[in-house]
């Protein structure tokens, strides 16, 4: 896996087994995320990419059926061990439909993290928040004059975005990101992947995909999952272009999917 | 060829007709209704009627502000106890709808849909009538709120059914505890959902005297009072319907005019409420 030397893991997967029911979908997975990366996950439908991600800001205990063994750790602590609440403050996520909240303006649903969990700041404070955080994702000259219009007016990419300053508003040390172009326009789908290069020199980036080219384009370390299992983690380059595990490659061809 | 199109066509307009002509049929006795309770109703029908006290027989005027002022109040009772009861059950089965019990209290509202309102009425004398002594505001009240849970909950269950599983996700996501999601996500999404069922619920016990008959049971007099017998417009308007007196029968139409006024007021809030208040995902 060379070059780890260099860079902190910033999260440590380590024998994690997640269940819906009978079903096992997560099998023995062992990962390290590096810090200020971006770490594509991909794999065909069905592998439990998503249930990964799920599983690491504690979503996927909530569904009917989940269940999840092992451990997870951020920076030290095993967030298993931690509360879920402070867990999901800390490992912030965005999903693959836009799904930015429909009672609340543009304003409101930037700093709905802090005003649904019962963080006061003042007025001030706030402003400044919103401010911050639109012009990150690239929104704040689009939308600064409709700041108390319902965000579900905007356009789907320009959801998408407000729902990355959603998660980014709490500032969370690593941000979860499920096929978050795959409803989008392919204008506003790569809009995001340049808003996710900039991102990634403030938070880490774990990134779930369909997408190869995608993966390709914008990550940095790429982990193959197929069934359920973690067959290949690498530096992106190696995995696209001389991959260790023959499946892997299979993968890339086309050969199943 | 030509033949078979023109065929299909002709085919096709008589279904048409035949439809707009049994749809405009299934309307016509909403009309009839309408026309008899204006041409009888709104003679009698004045200022005075809504704001006087009943008079004895014999005597000119007199109006139905007992039974106004007494329908509010049961409406009010049957609120404030279903609402809360309602939306919580209506959350706790659109939340949990693989759970045994949700298959229980399902099956427990269906059911409670079903029991005929007298029935009701008669459950709320046991309950309350019975132990207190007297009939009074109250009992009716409880009788109409039995009535109107299963609305409330149906609804309310159906309103945040229909709210993207994301939403709730997004919310928990964010580190937003369980509860908080609920009542500061969830339920404001569904609002206008909800709304309607209240709404609908209302307009359905307005109009219900069966329940009343042993419970809120009838006063001629003005009653504030939640522990004393009390009017209520369908209550009134079988009473006055039964007597024999044609003046009373006169006033019985009136105060039906009133109460299709009242119903009709509550079903275009409905509407309203859903245009305005609608919530785009």
């Amino acid at each position: 896996m060379g070059d780890k030397e260099v860079e902190s893991k910033i999260l440590k997967i380590e024998n994690l087994n997640a269940y819906y029911f009978e079903n096992h979908v997560l099998k023995d997975i062992n990962l390290q995320i590096p810090e200020n990366k971006i770490t594509a996950i991909m794999g065909p439908s069905g592998c439990g990419k998503t249930t990964l991600i799920r599983c690491i800001n504690r979503l996927h205990e909530l569904s009917p059926g989940g269940k999840v063994t092992g451990k997870i750790f951020l920076r030290d602590e095993n967030i298993y061990e931690m509360e879920p609440m402070i867990v999901r403050r800390k490992i912030g996520m965005v999903f693959q439909k836009p799904n930015p909240f429909p009672t609340m303006s543009i304003y409101h649903n930037v700093l709905s993290g802090y005003r649904l969990n019962g963080i006061k700041i003042s007025k001030i404070e706030e402003e400044r928040i919103v401010e911050e955080t639109l012009k990150k994702v690239g929104l704040w000259n689009e939308v600064k004059d409709y700041l108390h219009k319902r965000g579900t007016f905007l356009s789907g990419g320009q959801q998408q975005r407000l729902c990355i300053a959603r998660a980014i508003a709490l500032s969370p040390e690593i941000l979860l990101m499920d096929e978050p172009t795959s409803a989008l326009d392919p204008v506003s789908a790569s809009k995001i992947e340049e808003l996710l290069l900039q991102l990634k020199e403030s938070y880490t980036i774990i990134i779930v995909t369909h997408n190869l080219q995608q993966a390709a384009r914008i990550s940095d370390y790429t982990a193959f999952l197929l069934m359920g299992e973690l067959i290949e983690f690498d530096k992106t380059e190696k995995i696209f272009t001389v991959p260790s595990d023959p499946r892997t490659e299979n993968y890339l061809l086309g050969k199943f999917g | 060829m030509r033949d078979e199109i023109y065929k299909r066509l002709l085919k096709d307009k008589l279904f048409k007709t035949v439809v707009i002509f049994l749809s405009f049929i299934s309307t016509v006795p909403l009309f009839f209704i309408l026309f008899h309770l204006i041409k009888n109703g709104l003679s009698s029908l004045n200022i005075e009627f809504l704001f006087n006290l009943p008079k004895p027989i014999g005597e000119e005027g007199g109006g139905i502000a007992n039974a106004i002022v007494g329908t509010f109040i049961l409406i009010l009772i049957s609120s404030f106890l279903s609402i809360p009861l309602g939306i919580s059950a209506g959350i706790f089965m659109a939340e949990n709808r693989n759970s045994k019990l949700y298959k229980i209290i399902n099956l427990l509202v269906e059911i409670l849909q079903g029991v005929p309102s007298i029935v009701l009425g008669i459950v709320a004398y046991l309950w309350v009538v019975k132990p207190m002594k007297h009939f009074s505001a109250l009992s009716g009240g409880i009788a109409l709120a039995i009535m109107m849970l299963p609305v409330i909950i149906k609804s309310t269950e159906e309103t945040i059914n229909l709210i993207p599983e994301s939403l709730k996700e997004a919310s928990l996501a964010l580190g937003v505890p369980y509860y908080k999601t609920i009542l500061f996500v969830i339920l404001p999404s569904g609002l206008s959902g909800i709304l309607t069922g209240i709404l609908i619920g209302i307009s359905r016990i307005a109009g219900e005297t069966a329940p009343l008959l042993f419970t809120a049971f009838g006063n001629p007099y003005m009653n504030l009072n939640i522990f004393k017998p009390v009017e209520s417009l369908p209550h009134l308007i079988y009473n006055y319907a039964k007597s024999p007196f044609s003046e009373w029968h006169q006033k019985a139409w009136a105060a039906s005019f009133v109460l299709i006024l009242m119903v009709f007021t509550l079903n275009i809030l409905s509407k309203w409420v859903i245009r305005k208040w609608k919530v785009r995902f």
